[in-house]
């Protein structure tokens, strides 16, 4: 009796769509090999029976290279053959290179089914494989979908039960492709076709001189878009609320509080001239839900949606080569883009998705760096709605330092680090343009973990701070610290509490800092010293995880030293 | 005439002679499809000892440098 089927196949070929459409359940999809590196499970109802489906990391065979790889391989080599099932996943436009891992799951006796996905790329491409002519050779079922639109999953559903083992022997790699070789030719037929303009931007986009002009359009475009987006949804729609509607009904409950007293403190803070200040009151009905939905979520919004379209057409690995140079000077290979690049949402998925780098080597190196050096959205969005008024160039002073610091503490760990760094062998999938609603659920998904992840925290979050600075029971705290932050980063000793509130959320730290009044040179080394200093508890958290005590213990020294070093440069080199 | 993928020219086609690869890595380059015998074509190079692009079979496969220097080509 089977209990478990899991989904093996390729990187990058559909399996968490298939997964989401067998299951309900929903997990993230990309176009880029290693979108998965974790382990989702679901349940799928077979009449009166429950079977649990298991989504594991892409493989390209089942000797793994990387640790993503290994999580999969040895969770399906774990699991019994006699109460287990694999459904094997086949990118249909890539038949060849796919049947590798299909023919050794068939030699190792694993029961399979054949899910021939993506079927209708592959017709849009000029490949047409003739499904049943497959299945005879390989002599498990084979099973044509598209997942993205739901296409054969019905099918694949209804012959799950026909789980076969095909009982053939095992044979060499270079025997395996021999055979594959005799077995595309003749169930694969292919059109010729000119190509497309597609085509020609696929090609575009990996030659050195247009992948840079592409790469530099894709670039400014994606920044202008997140920043017109977000600004959009501030200043049209946001803020209108909090000011036209919201306010009004919170000057209300501060009239029934009587303008004063605890309560009032905790959940309306502090009345400016005589006003709510969504900025500066402090309150856990004011300023708490204005920094996450007025000043943090259009970002969110805004920067996921552009992600979402990157991480889908499959543009990230093309950026990948282009960088690959660069990063090799800082330890990593170009594919360290991605996490670099998910970090800027949130360093949470940023770390965990260092996973699909080979070494442990470049796994510490790149985390340390995300969570030193890689600003989330909710951070980044406080520093545009901090610094922004003071013109463009404290906002772009800020991202100047990190990426100074990336590059000069990435060199150094490059150079010191026992080992060396592998270089990338990496495969860039075709553009995909993937359908709205993919997209829309994705970004839906996304939020939704956002919001839930930080709405409880800055809530919580701004009540504890109120009590604290209700009860001043910081100023033991800002004591101790007052000569650091005072003498070495020439800000005020209150700026103490900003800092130390950024461990547990930077978007409501960032928000800490606005009712102090500092200058804007002030604000610039805070701001900077925020996004440097200890990560987020979420992050930590991840951190130890990922690395291990002992090196969470290194990643951290590292990053109180960086901090120190660059807050007191920053302090001689601005304030002075 | 036997010749290295990253002196090989652009566009340029030929068969995989030999591969001096670690047998960890080996084992990726042979689930890639690329193995001796192969026919493969390169499609660019980044300069600065940047990385190397090639298509085999239906795939595009990118490659650092000193990954795509263990490839060594029969050249027509």
């Amino acid at each position: 009796m089977i209990d478990k089927i899991f989904l093996v196949g390729n990187p990058n070929v559909g399996k968490s769509v298939v997964f989401s459409r067998l299951t309900g359940v929903h997990v993230v999809s990309s176009n880029y090999p290693g979108t998965t590196v974790g382990i989702s499970k679901g349940i799928l109802t077979l009449g009166r029976d429950k079977v649990e489906v298991i989504d594991i990391p892409g493989t390209y065979s089942l000797e793994p290279v990387s640790k993503a790889e290994q999580v999969a391989v040895s969770l399906l080599k774990d699991s019994p053959k006699e109460s287990s099932a694999v459904i094997n996943i086949i990118d249909s436009t890539n038949l060849e290179r796919n049947l590798f891992l299909t023919l050794q799951l068939i030699e190792e006796g694993y029961p399979t089914i054949v899910c021939l996905n993506m079927c209708d790329d592959a017709g849009h491409r000029g490949v047409d494989i003739d499904a049943a002519a497959l299945e005879k050779i390989i002599g498990v079922p084979v099973i044509p979908t598209c997942a993205v639109t739901g296409a054969g999953i019905k099918l694949l559903i209804s012959r799950i039960v026909e789980f076969r083992v095909s009982g053939q022997g095992k044979l060499s790699h270079e025997e395996r492709w021999l055979k594959i070789g005799k077995i595309v030719e003749s169930v694969q037929k292919l059109t010729h076709r000119h190509h497309t303009l597609r085509e020609m931007l696929e090609d575009a986009s990996i030659r050195p001189l247009t992948g840079l002009l592409m790469s530099a359009a894709v670039i400014y475009a994606s920044f202008r878009i997140v920043r017109f987006l977000g600004e959009f949804l501030i200043e049209r729609i946001c803020d209108p609320f909090f000011l036209n509607l919201y306010r009004p009904l919170v000057m209300k409950l501060s009239g029934l509080l009587g303008h004063d007293g605890f309560l009032h403190h905790l959940l309306v803070g502090d009345l400016i001239n005589g006003q709510i200040d969504f900025k500066q009151s402090l309150g856990v009905l004011t300023t708490a839900p204005y920094i996450e939905f007025a000043m943090v979520l259009p970002y969110v919004i805004s920067f996921y949606l552009v992600l979402s379209l990157l991480e889908d057409i499959g543009y990230l690995p093309r950026l990948a080569i282009l960088l690959d140079n660069i990063l090799h000077r800082i330890g990593l290979h170009g594919f360290a883009i991605i996490p670099v690049l998910l970090g800027l949402g949130c360093n949470v998925p940023g770390i965990l998705a260092t996973r699909v780098l080979e070494s442990k080597r470049e796994r510490f190196i790149s985390a340390t760096l995300i969570s030193i050096g890689v600003p989330c959205v909710p951070l980044q969005a406080m520093i545009f709605g901090l610094l922004g008024g003071f013109g463009g160039f404290y906002v772009g002073g800020v991202y100047l330092v990190l990426l100074s610091v990336i590059i000069i503490l990435g060199m150094v760990l490059n150079r010191t680090l026992e080992g060396l760094s592998p270089e990338f062998l990496l495969e860039i999938p075709p553009y995909r343009f993937p359908p709205l609603s993919i997209l829309g659920c994705k970004l839906y998904y996304r939020i939704k973990s956002f919001l839930v992840e930080a709405i409880p925290v800055v809530l919580l979050g701004v009540l504890f701070i109120n009590i604290l600075l209700y009860a001043h029971l910081f100023e033991f705290f800002t004591g101790i610290f007052a000569p650091v932050v005072k003498g070495l980063f020439g800000l005020p000793k209150e700026a103490v509490i900003a800092l130390a509130i950024g461990f547990l959320r930077k978007d409501v730290a960032v928000g800490m800092l606005m009712p102090l009044d500092l200058s804007a040179k002030q604000l610039f080394i805070a701001a900077t010293l925020l996004a440097m200093s200890f990560p987020c508890v979420a992050t930590f958290v991840i951190l130890f995880k990922e690395l291990g005590f002992k090196n969470l213990i290194k990643a951290t020294a590292i990053m109180i030293g960086i901090s120190l070093i660059v807050g007191s440069v920053l302090n001689f080199l601005v304030l002075r | 005439m036997k010749i290295s993928l990253i002196k090989t020219k652009q566009n340029h086609k030929g068969r995989i002679a030999e591969i001096a690869a670690l047998p960890a890595m080996h084992n990726k380059f042979m689930s890639l499809g690329l193995y001796k015998g192969r026919e493969i074509t390169k499609l660019s190079h980044f300069g600065l000892k940047g990385p190397v692009t090639i298509k085999v079979g239906r795939s595009i496969i990118a490659l650092g440098h000193s990954m795509a220097a263990k490839i060594i080509l029969e050249s027509e």
